[in-house]
């Protein structure tokens, strides 16, 4: 037993050639995953670059607002997937500055996003999270928020008023 | 009928020699006097059984679609036999496994059980625990209601944080620009497939090294772990003191994990699982949202930190508690394992502890949340009821001011008290702090007419313990 040769145990491969062998073979299961990688990391990196065109939603005739008052107004998300539900649904605090003005802000308070109210009486935005405040123009008023509420572009069409609609404000 | 199950048995064996693999496991030799400091790594690994066969089952009923899950939800807790008992051992399995995961570190630690040769036993039970952490995170957002939606969106915006690519990593995280159809499929696959398959494979790697490195003697005081005679004296007490592992250490194990198990299942009957909020719709904006008990001192630290370290803190804590965890084999892995040695050791557990104690009672009371349901003053604390103190404390409501400020037992705590303000400022104090506002307190001088300030002045100068 103790002096079996490689020969006795089968064809063994020259020390050269197993480390070849052993180079192909990683490089080939290399091959393999990266086949299988491709697909699944590009799945799963798909929301990243799915188009997401913004588009238009109607929230009401323009008469239903009042000048210089801000009210919640709910939408559906642009182009939502079937499944999505009520998931899809999403609001912005809409404020009428004038005869023809609007100015619509996200509900995203910009310090983690929770959702900011609208307190009437008070004239003032508050996040009920870590209590950012935020004038009716959406200018910081106090507390952790380190930007205004973001916009979302505002227009008059057909007696509607249109908000229109895109991402999460992050950052 | 005996000899005919022992012959298959038999026949069993002779092919597969399982059998004799698992005898060797069960009696492997163990340090002799382990006690019941031994028992919560197997509690842990109970605990995660547990969340695998109850999670199991709940998929069966579960959809996992962001417009549907909601009701698959309502259907589990109120219609499907037992659900509502499943859904709360899940619940009360994870607190369980956060729990046991922690105390088990900490023994761990205190034991000085990290040191030469299971270094690498710690690093696999670090990312074990922040594995276990992220189950809990991406399981509180299955149940999909409000808050579940809005924590997505606390979530993705600490994300959004990030340098350069934050924007990128809150869009993945939320499957989208927005929450929707797609968000809630995303969190599942990785709650259900994605972090329990690389749990199973660093559990198997945590057991393994177990076996591998033989489970760590009791501490003595006074005897320090050098690595160049470690093993020879661990298999001198091995061979002349060991004890097989099944039963003479196993039971303490077995009966404390069948504890842990009645109290999950007692617990999840007497209470049940968490109450499910409203629905997952974004527009619905009356919500504060809020993590599970095991994420919420993380969530009081975010409150708290003074608002210009908000990014750092998102940013580098996390990344800092890792890094600190894994160094700890690194930086110490001989010396003294007992306690009593180990005065800095102590002293950082008791830290640790006591500050995430703090941040959990400070984030029950959410002293930093402004309290929207404050309701208006009443007379007996107004004090009068005509004349501009009665208007001030009127528009003290309105204004929301209330919200913040506390007078007499009434409003929140964002703000300093205002009880005896008429104490400590004068009129024109008062007068200079509501027109120009303070750090977290919005300047109302656009917001006031000159009458409303004046009663607002008038209701706060009344605020004195003497009247």
């Amino acid at each position: 037993m103790a002096t079996e040769t490689a020969q006795s145990r089968g064809e063994a491969l020259s020390p050269e050639r197993r480390v070849f062998i052993t180079k192909v073979s990683l490089a080939l299961m290399g091959l393999a995953s990266l086949l299988v990688a491709v697909p699944i990391i590009g799945f799963i990196i798909g929301p990243l670059v799915r188009r997401f065109p913004p588009r238009w939603r109607p929230v009401g005739s323009v008469d239903s607002f009042k000048i210089g008052e801000t009210v919640k107004v709910d939408f559906r998300d642009p182009s939502p997937l079937a499944w999505a539900g009520v998931t899809a649904e999403t609001a912005a605090w809409l404020r009428r500055t004038s005869e023809d003005k609007f100015v619509a802000f996200a509900m995203n308070c910009t310090h983690l996003g929770c959702p900011v109210r609208w307190l009437q009486e008070a004239d003032l935005f508050m996040c009920p999270c870590h209590g950012g405040v935020y004038y009716p123009d959406g200018r910081v008023a106090g507390g952790p928020p380190p930007r205004p509420l973001f916009r979302y572009p505002v227009r008059v069409h057909n007696g509607q008023v249109e908000i229109r609609t895109s991402a999460i404000p992050i950052g | 009928m005996k000899n005919l199950l022992k012959s298959l048995i038999d026949a069993f064996e002779e092919r597969t020699g399982l059998l004799k693999i698992m005898a060797d496991l069960a009696e492997h030799p163990v340090p002799p006097d382990t006690g019941w400091w031994y028992v919560f790594g197997s509690a842990t690994l109970v605990a995660f059984i547990i969340q695998v066969v109850t999670g199991i089952a709940l998929a069966t009923a579960y959809v996992s679609s962001s417009g549907n899950a909601y009701d698959s939800l309502q259907f589990i807790t109120t219609e499907a036999l037992m659900g509502n008992l499943l859904r709360g051992m899940h619940y009360f399995g994870a607190s369980a496994m956060v729990l046991l995961v922690g105390i088990h570190m900490g023994q761990v630690f205190l034991m000085g059980c990290y040191k030469y040769p299971r270094e690498f036993n710690w690093v696999t039970g670090v990312v074990l625990l922040f594995l276990t952490l992220a189950m809990g995170f991406t399981g509180q957002l299955l149940r999909w209601d409000q808050n579940a939606v809005w924590s997505v969106v606390v979530g993705a915006e600490q994300a959004g944080r990030t340098p350069i690519i934050g924007d990128m990593l809150a869009r993945f995280l939320l499957a989208g620009k927005t929450i929707g159809g797609a968000t809630l499929s995303r969190f599942f696959a990785f709650h259900v497939f994605f972090i329990p398959a690389i749990i199973f494979g660093f559990i198997g790697i945590h057991l393994f090294l177990v076996l591998h490195d033989g489970i760590s003697e009791p501490p003595v005081a006074g005897e320090p772990v050098d690595p160049a005679t470690y093993r020879q004296k661990y298999e001198k007490i091995i061979n002349e003191r060991g004890v097989p592992f099944w039963p003479d250490a196993a039971w303490r194990d077995v009966v404390f994990c069948v504890a842990v198990v009645a109290a999950i299942f007692l617990l999840a009957l007497i209470f049940g699982p968490p109450k499910l909020d409203n629905p997952p719709n974004p527009s619905l904006l009356a919500r504060d949202p809020a993590p599970d008990w095991y994420l919420l001192w993380y969530f009081a630290l975010l409150a708290l930190i003074p608002h210009k370290l908000t990014t750092p803190v998102i940013l580098l804590a996390p990344l800092t508690g890792v890094i600190v965890l894994l160094l700890v084999p690194i930086v110490s892995n001989k010396g003294e394992r007992h306690p009593r040695y180990r005065p800095w050791a102590v002293a950082s557990v008791i830290i640790i502890v006591m500050m995430i104690g703090t941040l959990w009672v400070e984030a029950e009371r959410e002293p930093w949340s402004p309290d929207f349901e404050a309701r208006p003053l009443p007379i007996a604390v107004v004090g009068t009821n005509i004349g501009p103190v009665v208007d001030g404390a009127k528009l003290f409501h309105e204004k929301g001011c209330e919200f913040c400020h506390e007078v007499s037992g009434y409003g929140g705590h964002r703000g300093p008290s205002l009880t005896w303000v008429g104490d400590r400022l004068t009129r024109a104090d008062l007068t200079v702090r509501i027109m120009n506002g303070g750090y977290n307190m919005p300047a109302f001088a656009g917001l006031l007419t000159e009458d409303q300030l004046g009663d607002l002045v008038a209701f706060l100068e009344s605020r004195r313990k003497e009247r």
